[in-house]
């Protein structure tokens, strides 16, 4: 499959103290990478819900990052852990439905740590984009056939009410 | 009450178990005080009646409709629609009709795979099929097209077909449940019981503010005796694995209970007998998808901080996250369903 035209929605949560200020940096610092990435910034990594993972997934992403500080440097003494314990719980269940694991990724970066975070959105979306899109509502459209059976079924009844019962 | 003319119900079922309209017989001989309340316009199952004779009903005609049972084909989508036209009030009763149930838990497999374990690898409804015969939604006979509702891909909610007023929780909703649920229905009338706005109309969508499930707003852990103390968990357990402590929370004891994330109105009936909570009451107020609140809980309490320990208690101790995280409400989930191989 050819995937090189294609561009991958990411959404990323990063951590307020750490991998945001890491990404202000790598602009600042002029550090290339993707522009795939739409952030949004919570306070700590063990802010984010997987709710907001499956959400993400659910409402057309093809690949979310989570980003937090270095496991013992979080600010809100041990959150990260708790991120890292939800992720793994994540990622047992998102495989149980079918979705790629290396969609969805969990990353440590301290606010210095500009090029690093841009290497890991670049390995991130290269990896999503080997592995194409997700369009995940379209799992549930059945293929159009819906509209034609309900259609059917209007006309089928309209013509048994014609006949007097 | 008995001065009040009388009101029009309905009782529909899509794909259910049946339970459902067994529950609504378990109000015992309240049953007659429904019947003096409303005449029952429409209940296959316990009533003779034609989907045509609804047909010739004016819209809006039947004040409510007891709906139970999800939406998995073209035929229960119809019923849906034309039930949602005709009644002022739909109500998703029980659990497949507000979030799925085990019904949608085929939503894990395709229709292809459905009909694979059913028409071609034998099941007890259907043995032996050397020719492979499939159900087709239409077949030619001389004497004309025979049709067979369409079967989905993927079984929906009643909400995510058409617009709800109330949901009634459980698999199947307790008999008292029940009777409160028609009890409010008939009390307060109708308009009231929709929206407690004074001139809501009566389709108009229930206001946010307005809990539109016919329930507590408070968890099975609220209703549960058992002893809580801090949860730190080294592995987790199958039911038939261990014997638990009769007084100590079950999650606790690395049993998967769903107490937690589960909206209270059972009383606690399977912590009562030793046995964790599946969650057939369905996501309280404020949880957005059942499996992500148990997910979110159960990282809470795993006693370790090693990526390759957390990996390895989880993998053991949780064979199937779908069905133990979203037993009830994988249909209601985010993502509704597991991920289609092919789409066209
Ligand atoms: S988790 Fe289960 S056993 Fe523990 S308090 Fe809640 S309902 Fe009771
Ligand atoms: S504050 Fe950055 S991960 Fe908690």
């Amino acid at each position: 499959m050819s995937n090189e035209n294609f561009d991958p929605k990411i959404v990323g949560f990063f951590c307020n103290w750490c991998s945001y200020r890491a990404a202000d940096l790598a602009g600042s610092a002029r550090i290339k990478y993707p522009l795939n990435v739409r952030i949004i910034r919570v306070m700590c990594s063990g802010r984010v819900d997987p709710t907001f993972v499956l959400k993400a997934l659910a409402d057309g992403a093809d690949g979310v990052m989570i980003a937090g500080c270095h496991p013992g440097e979080c600010h809100y003494i041990n959150q990260n852990y708790k991120a890292m314990r939800r992720y793994e719980m994540l990622k047992h269940t998102l495989t149980a439905m079918g979705v790629e694991p290396e969609r969805v990724r969990l990353v440590w970066a301290s606010a210095a740590e500009g090029r690093q975070l841009a290497e890991a959105i670049d390995k991130l979306v290269s990896d999503v984009r080997r592995l194409g899109p997700l369009h995940w509502p379209r799992n549930w459209d059945e293929n159009g056939e819906r509209q034609k059976a309900l259609d059917d079924i209007v006309k089928e009844h309209e013509e048994a009410m014609e006949v007097p019962a | 009450m008995s001065d009040k003319p009388k009101g029009k119900l309905a009782l529909y079922w899509a794909a259910s178990c049946g339970g459902c309209d067994i529950a609504v017989l378990a109000i015992d001989e309240k049953i007659l005080n429904v019947a003096e309340a409303f005449d029952i316009v429409f209940w296959p199952c316990a009533a003779d009646g034609k989907v045509r004779d609804v047909e010739k009903m004016d819209d809006g005609s039947i004040d409510v409709c007891l709906f139970n049972g999800g939406i998995r084909t073209s035929e229960q989508e119809y019923m849906a629609q034309l039930l949602r036209r005709k009644s002022k009030v739909l109500v998703a009763f029980g659990s497949c009709a507000s979030e799925g149930c085990i019904p949608g838990l085929a939503n894990m497999n395709t229709r292809k795979e459905v009909f694979d374990t059913v028409y071609k690898e034998g099941s007890a409804t259907v043995p032996e099929n050397p020719q492979d015969v499939r159900p087709q939604p239409a077949t030619k006979m001389p004497e004309g097209i025979l049709h067979l509702p369409v079967f989905y891909d993927t079984l929906r909610t009643l909400d995510q077909t058409v617009e709800v007023d109330y949901y009634l929780p459980g698999c199947p909703p307790e008999a008292e449940n029940i009777w409160k649920a028609i009890t409010a229905i008939r009390g307060k009338g109708v308009r009231n019981l929709l929206c407690e706005a004074p001139e809501g109309p009566s389709r108009q969508k229930v206001p946010d503010t307005f809990s539109a499930v016919i329930g507590l707003n408070t968890t099975v852990c609220e209703e549960c005796p058992r002893k809580r103390g801090e949860k730190k968990i080294k592995k987790f357990y199958r039911t038939w694995e261990i014997i638990p402590d009769e007084e100590t929370c079950l999650l606790e004891q690395g049993l998967l209970c769903c107490g937690i994330a589960t909206r209270a109105g059972c009383g606690a009936l399977c912590p009562a007998v030793n046995s964790p909570c599946i969650g057939c009451y369905g996501a309280n107020d404020g949880v957005a998808d059942f499996g992500a609140r148990m997910m979110s809980a159960l990282a809470s309490v795993i006693d370790s901080d090693d990526p390759d320990e957390i990996r390895r208690i989880i993998e053991e101790g949780i064979p199937d996250p779908v069905g133990s995280f979203y037993r009830f409400s994988l249909a209601a989930s985010q993502l509704r369903r597991k991920k289609k191989m092919q789409i066209a």
